[in-house]
């Protein structure tokens, strides 16, 4: 029996039109960014410095573009490939607007320094809440949606949405697992290492399953769409599937290459990243080759170029990534701005322009109208591409040669650039560089703006697409065919092998690092914050510090001789949350304990360029005005016991006694220095903690410490 | 029981199996994987390809969509 039904298509157009507006909000939030690095005077007030806003160019970039363009895309073709509207258009709309809910809580807070201060998942716990229970809304929709299909087997896009769904809400309840202090502020409930893994598990995984995994769902569907072509092989794209998922989520730790992580974690990493090549490549060239003989309609329509672009650049960024990942690249590539570089690869150009020519593709098709203007789409085309190759190839160069720089000895065996600075002044003329790809990138997404507003002038929604389908029967018996046949038409089982799949991984990396005692030697001497310093850590967070700033010395000489003695896993123990950093904009901060007196960081955090001529760091005039908030003093130290963190029992009682002792004890050592302080300002416990950084093992006997 | 998971690897010792078994897991699902692909119908593979294409035709009736 045939049945007609209605396409929602309104549902798609919400979430694709909101992912133009908050792709342009977030490119641009990463362009003052960028602006910043070379103008520090650009970090106008506090809620604008650089460590505010770079969470929230990522958060936005990748959970409101991405995020928002992939639900688009999922509404759209989800209903289509199951031939049935979705489930409900309550749970679609609730699914849409508390998305945004959620993405303008971010933009607000993150900017007022409300932070976990582990990038990529910075958003404050009860934001962490609210995108747990959108997200499985969008879950009971789509699952829904699957139950009433009237196609009996799932396409791959289909697998890759389900697979999506299921990992992303693995990783966004095991990575935020947090204490709260209060409503704006939490701490992780790992610590160190262990919190470093868990959040390289999630960032890692982040990346696989947030910007890779929903897209590969979306080009099998309107890649073939555009060329009006079956994929090239479907059954690569079965073997893609299942080795991609299995594969992606063991690579985590190659983040964490020479840092204080169990070795055996490091090379299970390794090994995992490097196997990764094999599906990827195969997805590339399933989606390239999917346009064997029709690339002569690639030189005609923006839509095909925008996507024969957009798996260029994954096939690029997924070889990278794998070649980043062998510790010896590693070592070069780390913390420099070729990583920057090789995200913005697949950021701008596999994510973006995926993006794009969905757009050019759906919006003509939504309003039932032709696309304005195919030039001004080649226009942004072109503009795009220009924009990617002036955004890194500078930033290749820069990350190589800084990286050359920090390892480079003379003759005698002394470093031959000594101040960190000047290697950041070498390559400053990238920066600039990498500004203006970025100008260009975004003067063609306002090209492609004014083209999609003159298409949907020119035409009319068609909010419910008229649809038929003959109702799905019900089998009476099982017919024969293979295992993979009969998983097609499991939707359930399918999600649970694929969470199957996907948390073998993490089981294996993780429990080992929870459980064995040798992965994290003890170190007697290593004790916990003093109330100050706990506070002064948690302005270290909230400020973004780790966004320019590392605290993880690795074992290279060139590291042992600028910074100190490397990093040890047990140093780490109370670091609720690690703050290792990925980036070294400014150098290494685990040795700066005790290395300059309370008087330099006092003038330095005031301006920077006193101490440092040319440094590129924002001044904090704000931590010599606000004072130091010690009504939360009590509540934190608690927290801390309630996480293992050593306390005595009565401790919390005195904290702010102790806090006090502390803070006269720097006001005179800075009294010393000619400097008249206040005590109670944000400043004293942001010196107590940079004084504290670092220099527990110093105190170390011997023997303690092997 | 509770003594057992709180004792339980401890020691790095033997922790080279945990890598292994699940290695073993992935490469027997690649494996079946590869196995399906090979022997799957090419009237069904067919059919799940050029499911995209459909939107506007009926499902279930395997249509010939000649591959170009």
């Amino acid at each position: 029996m045939i049945e007609r039904f209605q396409y929602d298509n309104r549902i798609a157009k919400n979430f694709l039109f909101i992912t133009i507006l908050w792709g342009a909000v977030g490119m641009l939030v990463g362009l003052y960014a960028a602006l910043e690095l070379v103008l520090p005077d650009l970090n106008l007030v506090k809620w604008i410095t650089f460590g505010r806003i770079r969470p929230l160019h990522t958060n936005a970039v990748i959970f409101a573009f991405v995020g928002n363009a992939f639900f688009a895309g999922a509404y759209y073709s989800m209903q289509r490939l199951l031939k049935t509207r979705m489930f409900s258009d309550v749970l679609s709309n609730i699914h849409f607007w508390g998305w945004q809910l959620i993405i303008l809580a971010a933009a607000i807070t993150l900017p007022l320094g409300m932070t976990q201060g582990k990038e990529y998942a910075e958003l404050e716990w009860p934001i962490d809440i609210a995108i747990t229970i959108v997200w499985v809304v969008f879950g009971i929709n789509m699952i829904g949606t699957i139950l009433k299909r009237r196609e009996r087997h799932l396409y791959v896009a289909i697998w890759f949405y389900l697979a999506t769904w299921v990992t992303v809400a693995m990783l966004h309840i095991v990575n935020s697992f947090a204490i709260p202090v209060n409503f704006g502020k939490s701490y992780s409930w790992y610590a160190g290492v262990q919190d470093a893994l868990v959040q390289w598990w999630y960032g890692h995984n982040a990346v696989a399953f947030f910007l890779t995994t929903p897209f590969l769902g979306l080009m099998y569907y309107f890649l073939p769409k555009a060329a009006n072509r079956p994929v090239y092989s479907y059954r690569l794209s079965i073997i893609h599937f299942w080795s991609l998922i299995f594969i992606y989520i063991w690579a985590g730790p190659h983040h964490l290459l020479y840092t204080a992580l169990p070795e055996w974690a490091q090379s299970l990493g390794m090994a995992f990243s490097v196997m990764l090549i094999a599906p990827s490549w195969g997805g590339m060239l399933n989606g390239l080759l999917t346009l064997r003989g029709a690339w002569d309609r690639v030189r005609e329509d923006p839509v095909l170029k925008f996507f024969v672009v957009a798996v260029t650049c994954y096939g690029m960024a997924t070889l990278e990534g794998p070649l980043l990942s062998v510790k010896s690249i590693n070592a070069i590539a780390h913390f420099t701005d070729w990583i920057i570089a090789h995200v913005h690869i697949g950021g701008i150009g596999w994510n973006g322009f995926l993006v794009f020519g969905m757009v050019y593709w759906m919006v003509p098709r939504l309003y039932g109208s032709k696309l304005y203007s195919i030039k001004l789409a080649n226009m942004h085309f072109w503009l795009g591409t220009l924009g990617i190759i002036f955004y890194a190839i500078p930033l290749y160069f820069a990350g190589f040669f800084q990286s050359l720089m920090w390892k480079q000895f003379t003759p005698d065996g002394f470093l031959v650039y000594k101040n960190f600075l000047d290697t950041v002044l070498e390559i400053k003329y990238a920066y600039w560089l990498r500004a203006f790809g970025g100008t260009i990138y975004f003067t063609g997404v306002m090209i492609m703006v004014y083209n999609v507003v003159k298409t949907v002038k020119a035409g009319k929604l068609v909010a419910n697409e008229e649809a038929e389908a003959p109702a799905l029967e019900k089998l009476s018996a099982e017919p024969a065919g293979h295992w993979h046949t009969w998983i097609e038409r499991r939707p359930i089982q399918m999600l649970v092998w694929s969470l199957v799949a996907v948390a073998i991984g993490g089981i294996v990396e993780m429990v080992p690092t929870f459980l064995v005692k040798s992965n994290v030697p003890t170190i007697s001497s290593v004790k916990p914050y003093t109330p100050l310093e706990l506070h002064g850590r948690d302005i270290y967070v909230r400020e973004g510090c780790y966004t320019c700033h590392s605290q993880m010395v690795r074992p290279f000489r060139s590291e042992t001789e600028r910074y100190g003695e490397y990093s040890k896993a047990g140093e780490f123990v109370y670091d609720h949350p690690f703050q290792w950093g990925s980036k070294r904009t400014g150098p290494d901060l685990h040795r700066v304990g005790a290395k300059y007196p309370d008087s330099w960081h006092y003038y330095h955090m005031l301006d920077p360029t006193s101490m440092s001529p040319g440094s590129l760091m924002p001044a904090y005039p704000h931590l010599f005005t606000d004072v130091l908030d010690t009504s939360t003093t009590r509540r934190k130290v608690e927290a801390m016991i309630t996480l293992g963190v050593p306390y005595e029992k009565d401790f919390p009682a005195q904290a702010n006694t102790h806090l006090a002792d502390q803070s006269a004890k720097i006001v005179a050592e800075l009294k010393k220095g000619g400097i008249e302080a206040l005590g109670d300002r944000e400043i004293i416990a942001m010196i107590a903690y940079l004084q504290r950084i670092g220099t527990d093992i110093k105190n170390a006997p011997k023997t303690a410490a092997k | 029981m509770l003594k057992f998971i709180k004792h339980h690897m401890e020691t790095i010792d033997g922790i080279g199996l945990y890598p292994v078994i699940s290695f073993v897991i992935f490469f027997s699902i690649f494996l079946i994987a590869l196995l399906y692909v090979r022997k799957a119908g090419q009237s069904h593979i067919e059919h799940m390809a050029t499911m995209p294409l459909e939107d506007t035709h009926t499902p279930n009736e395997h249509q010939e969509h000649a591959r170009p």
